[in-house]
């Protein structure tokens, strides 16, 4: 029981950090980016590849971060260029074309077989290594915060909710939005890249198949649900989704008259359900209105 | 005598109007598909100036002045500031260059305070780069402290002490007018292009906002103003411009240009 905790706490704190990563985007920029889930494939594709061919793990994770930063570039290029709902599609389109990739490149990606025995975050077995997995993982997580924090408390941070408000006012008083949304979306999909690089570690075998867009809608639920531009509400909303995906996995075992396939149905159906009602009843998120961040 | 009674009488925008030029629109046309919004309109603003322009309503006064400060290109003709084409810059470019604008309907930046809006118009901080804030705290620290007193000044300044720490979103018509104008008042501006900065605003904070303008005038910078309430405008414009259907139909004193009987049948409904 202890090593499933432990796994749930893995999973969700992984999460964490795509939440926070969106948290920056979308909460404290405005921007609308419906391809989070490319940006975690990039980074666990990048970190597998290179920990499979003996670069250790804390340079494969780094060098993760860095790839998926980088392929933001053009994506924020775009960006400049777009209104917000265009942009939405843009990376939406942008997370499709990344998994098809994964799929069609098999000389790179080994295609639909995917990746198998990834080194792990720590190698060890039993409950004592999953919590030292756990420790590290909290680790990275607590530094994720550290940094959204510091960047949403700054004059960077000012200029970023001012670009959300009205951007061209940002403009009329001198300020170049280009400039602060490109390196808002650059730093916003590194953190994805350390999220899919620890994830790829952790689960130690990727498939193209992981990196499907219910990721990204998972992602936006939880920062719905915990309140949208707060790190507060980034942690908390992904908490209680990871919580309820992972437990209500049992749920099957109580209602055996639903077969598992009706199963995986109705766990999605809820999670949309939970949305509907977050939007009309607690439209601010559980831990309330971004104004007062 | 008031203060802007007093200002026309002395050193206001009247005396300065032979100096040279700060801001120059020449021949501009601008065409909305086959629209034609503005055609061959020239107009200058004098170093130290105080220049009103007037026109019924969709006669081209914000088109000009979006393009005048960038964010609408012209379909020809040029702009420049200084003696200098501004015309291959963004309106960000532009507004660092020291020619700024404020909007028709106030761009407040409606979840931070108004404190934070006039932070955020604070030109150059280290702290708006990602580099600085984690590697020169200190001096990100230093700027913050030093912007924060200038905020100070301009708080005072515009009277909005009592309301700096509120959402702008929360603030009237009128206080939003008010934040706009500090807010561009930041950015240490040599031209300020106003856009209707009496519409929505109480008589009592209109004399307010005149004598504001008038003091930061006489402090050498020039202005632009966009204004229906010809009575408050002309108690503080030494000159003012006419545009109708896109074109420029009067120009001069205010008083001559309010008699002219062309700007009488296309403005102030009497006979032409």
């Amino acid at each position: 029981m202890d090593a499933y905790l432990a796994a749930i706490v893995s999973v969700t704190l992984i999460h964490v950090l795509l939440a926070l990563g969106l948290t920056l985007q979308y909460g404290f920029t405005g921007l609308i980016n419906f391809g989070m889930v490319g940006f975690f494939a990039i980074g666990a594709y990048t970190s597998a590849l290179l920990a499979l061919h003996g670069v250790p793990v804390v340079l494969s994770v780094t060098a993760a971060a860095v790839v998926a930063g980088v392929s933001a570039w053009p994506i924020g290029l775009a960006s400049l260029r777009l209104r917000d709902d265009y942009f939405a599609i843009v990376t939406l389109g942008f997370a499709e074309i990344v998994r098809l990739a994964l799929t069609s490149e098999k000389w790179l990606t080994n295609g639909v077989q995917g990746l198998s025995r990834i080194p792990p975050i720590y190698e060890g077995t039993g409950t004592a290594a999953a919590f030292i997995i756990v420790a590290i993982l909290l680790a990275v997580t607590a530094a994720a915060i550290f940094l959204i924090h510091r960047v949403a408390y700054s004059p960077f941070g000012r200029i970023i909710a001012a670009i959300r408000d009205n951007e061209e006012a940002v403009q009329a008083i001198g300020k170049d939005p280009a400039r602060f949304k490109i390196q808002v979306l650059i730093v916003g999909s590194a953190l994805a890249g350390v999220a899919g690089a620890l994830s790829a570690h952790y689960v130690t075998y990727i498939v193209p198949e992981q990196f499907m867009a219910l990721t990204t809608f998972y992602v936006w639920v939880a920062v719905i649900m915990g309140g949208v531009g707060r790190v507060s509400g980034a942690v908390v909303g992904t908490a209680i989704l990871m919580f309820f995906l992972e437990g209500s996995r049992f749920l099957g075992d109580f209602l055996p008259w639903i077969s598992s396939v009706h199963m995986a149905s109705i766990r999605i159906g809820v999670v949309g359900l939970a949305l509907v009602l977050f939007t009309i009843y607690r439209p601010q998120g559980l831990m309330g209105d971004f104004t007062k961040r | 005598m008031n203060d802007a009674e007093h200002h026309n009488a002395t050193t206001g925008g009247r005396s300065k109007l032979d100096a040279p030029s700060v801001l120059e629109v020449a021949h501009v046309d601008k065409y909305f598909g086959g629209f034609c919004a503005l055609r061959d309109v020239s107009l200058n603003v004098p170093a130290g100036g105080l220049v009103g322009l007037i026109g019924p309503n969709g006669a081209g006064k914000s088109t000009l002045f979006s393009i005048i400060t960038g964010f609408i290109a012209p379909s020809q003709g040029t702009v420049s500031l200084r003696g200098r084409p501004v015309d291959t810059l963004s309106p960000f470019e532009r507004a660092r260059t020291g020619m700024v604008r404020t909007f028709q309907v106030p761009r407040e930046f409606g979840h931070l305070s108004v404190r934070e809006n006039l932070m955020a118009a604070v030109p150059d901080q280290a702290g708006e780069r990602l580099f600085d804030l984690f590697f020169r705290p200190q001096r990100v620290r230093i700027q913050e402290q030093e912007g924060a007193a200038l905020v100070e000044e301009t708080i005072d300044f515009l009277k909005l002490k009592r309301i700096a720490d509120q959402p702008a979103a929360k603030l009237s018509g009128g206080q939003k007018k008010l934040l706009e104008l500090g807010r561009v008042m930041m950015t240490r501006p040599s031209v300020i292009l106003l856009d209707e900065p009496f519409s929505g605003v109480n008589p009592v904070l209109i004399a307010e906002i005149i004598d504001r303008i008038i003091e930061l005038n006489e402090r050498g910078i020039s202005f632009l103003v966009i204004e229906h309430d010809l009575e408050a405008l002309t108690r503080l414009v030494a000159r003012l411009t006419v545009i109708d259907y896109g074109t420029i139909i009067a120009e001069g004193a205010p008083q001559a240009v309010l008699a002219d009987a062309r700007v009488r049948a296309a403005y102030l409904g009497g006979p032409a």
